[in-house]
């Protein structure tokens, strides 16, 4: 682990799997980068399509108290939970969206935002929507480098139901891939696409 | 070296330690934020030879543990702030008929269904009190998933070895964070069960006291047969209004625990030897409140805290103390002030009570205390 101490949040709507995609970031934190990891889910009464989020306080050290509180990467896959759940956040976090879901986001903020159509291409390349959450993880791991992409395949492998494996390690490829891409751009807002990354090269 | 170290949600330890601690039998209705403990007891009861079952509601539910557990199994129902309240007299019976049973309770905010899916600390006086008349109650807040497991297996000991139910108090974030922990050695493990009957079932009185304040308990099914009410009884188990005998029973009852005190009372000090400030604290706000004690140290404020890992009983006798030897008790709950209202009592102007109340479901931060502390220094 790069920092002493990261916090990273994923927020959507009831059914998009970001509960998930914190559990495969925490296990693999804490069984493969030995790394202190507490995730907290939090959810609306609403299961499916109520705003949820999933933070994850990573520490070389024990985690006393175990909210976020400043946090380094936010993520959401839908307008509802970026409206509740974008606050607390550095000026320096790193903001990632899925335009196509998240339509609004306010024009002055200070921190980097990457638009990328990660639900459009769970659909398109693992056939499902639910894989935006997985690549979500891979993204985190490309973008911040706090966990090997290898050691968030571990943990997806150990964390997916039986059946899932392929596409979900493709998932996690994909969502690399277009981290590694994202960190070649140097604006404000940056849009990225499957047409961003050479999909032989994965 | 560490080796027993897994990545565990709160709500999966309870599944876990309950397992580990003998209970075979689980029967609930699901409710938000306890939910997923009846979706753990689910698929692992099956696999040790134990019972699962969804009743029809939460007063069934808790029907169904007492049930059990005459039966001779042990017996665990989980459920949250409205479940609760259904389950408050079936709650009573178990006390009166004295069936070993535990009860997990995850807070959420109320009253009625009030915040579902919100962190609170709602029911500490439910807990001793939700159920009418007099009883002896122990209920337990574990503030860490290595707790978690350690109290869900003394939960069971405690209702086995007194026979009575056991609560054990999570609050929302406990159940659902997760995180890795090391787990003791299983067989290391202290786990007692309830005494049973040496008499013939043709000898045998499932309430006679001459076994002391608490009376062998026979399994159903095994030859054994005795009456099971909620009215006042004698050693039969059959109703009985004699005013001597019910006496008898209730200060009995409240012996049981009354007389343990100094066994079941549980809490951690944390920098509290110099300390004239103190932070009395219990489930996840203790952890916030460590976090602030340690920040105020730095700013060389002699304040420590002193963390309940046992509920009820309260200690007394510490509490007592402290109000003479500190100049402020600080008391952040997630609730109007259940437990400062009863330390209050305590302190009788001896010493200043603060409350940190917050009931909004959003968690009491470090810097909340931190900034009350520096108030009263």
């Amino acid at each position: 682990m790069k920092q002493s101490h990261y916090e990273a949040r994923f927020a959507g709507v009831g059914g998009q799997g970001v509960i998930l995609a914190g559990k495969i970031l925490a296990y693999g934190m804490v069984n493969f980068e030995e790394c202190q990891a507490i995730q907290t889910p939090t959810y609306t009464a609403q299961v499916r399509g109520g705003a949820t989020k999933v933070d994850v306080v990573l520490d070389k050290k024990h985690i006393e108290y175990p909210r976020t509180e400043n946090i380094d990467f936010f993520l959401s896959l839908h307008q509802k939970s970026f409206d509740i759940y974008f606050k607390d956040l550095k000026d320096d976090a790193i903001v990632v969206v899925d335009p196509n879901l998240t339509p609004n986001i306010p024009k002055d903020i200070p921190q980097q935002v990457f638009l990328v159509d990660l639900v459009e291409i769970a659909k398109k390349e693992m056939g499902k929507a639910l894989y935006a959450a997985v690549l979500a993880v891979g993204f985190f791991a490309g973008i911040t480098k706090m966990i090997k992409e290898k050691n968030v395949q571990k943990s997806v492998i150990d964390n997916s139901p039986k059946g899932t494996e392929v596409e979900n390690l493709k998932a996690v490829k994909i969502g690399y891939a277009l981290a590694k891409e994202a960190l070649k751009r140097k604006e404000d807002l940056v849009r990225l696409t499957l047409k961003d990354i050479d999909k032989n090269k994965l | 070296m560490k080796k027993n170290i897994k990545f565990y949600s709160g709500a999966e330890l309870v599944a876990k330690a309950a397992i580990d601690a003998g209970c075979r039998f689980f029967g609930g209705y699901p409710i938000t934020p306890s939910s997923e403990i009846a979706e753990h007891m689910a698929k692992e009861l099956p696999k040790v030879g134990g019972t699962f079952i969804q009743m029809e509601d939460e007063i069934a539910a808790m029907g169904s543990v007492i049930g059990a557990s005459l039966a001779g199994k042990k017996s665990l129902t989980a459920t949250s702030g409205p479940g609760f309240s259904l389950k408050q007299e079936n709650l009573g019976y178990a006390y009166m008929a004295e069936v070993p049973v535990v009860i997990c309770n995850v807070m959420r905010g109320g009253p009625s269904t009030g915040l579902p899916t919100a962190l609170a600390q709602a029911d500490i006086m439910q807990a001793k009190w939700g159920t009418h008349g007099d009883h002896p109650v122990i209920a337990l807040t574990p503030a860490y998933l290595e707790e978690v497991y350690e109290l869900t297996i003394k939960a069971f000991n405690y209702s086995e070895i007194y026979r009575i139910p056991v609560i054990l108090l999570l609050d929302e974030l406990i159940a659902h964070l997760s995180t890795a922990i090391e787990l003791p050695d299983k067989d290391l493990l202290v786990i007692k069960d309830r005494r049973k009957p040496t008499v013939t079932p043709d000898k045998y009185f499932p309430y006679d006291t001459a076994y002391g304040d608490v009376p062998p308990m026979a399994n159903f099914f095994e030859g054994y047969r005795y009456h099971v009410t909620g009215l006042s009884h004698n050693k039969t188990g059959f109703p009985t209004t004699d005013p001597d005998l019910v006496q008898a029973d209730q200060e009995r009852h409240l012996r049981k625990v009354n007389a343990n005190k100094g066994k079941i009372i549980d809490f951690e000090s944390y920098k509290m030897k110099d300390a004239d400030i103190v932070v009395f604290a219990y489930g996840s706000t203790s952890r916030a409140a460590r976090v602030a004690i340690d920040n105020a140290r730095k700013l060389d404020i002699k304040v420590g805290m002193v963390r309940l890992r046992v509920i009820w009983p309260l200690p007394e006798a510490e509490i007592l103390k402290l109000c003479s030897k500190v100049k402020a008790i600080i008391v952040p709950e997630m609730n109007m002030g259940q437990l400062s209202n009863v330390i209050e009592k305590y302190a009788a102007d001896r010493t200043k009570i603060v409350r940190i109340n917050h009931v909004g479901g959003v968690p009491i931060h470090p810097s909340n205390i931190l900034d009350v502390i520096k108030e009263v220094r």
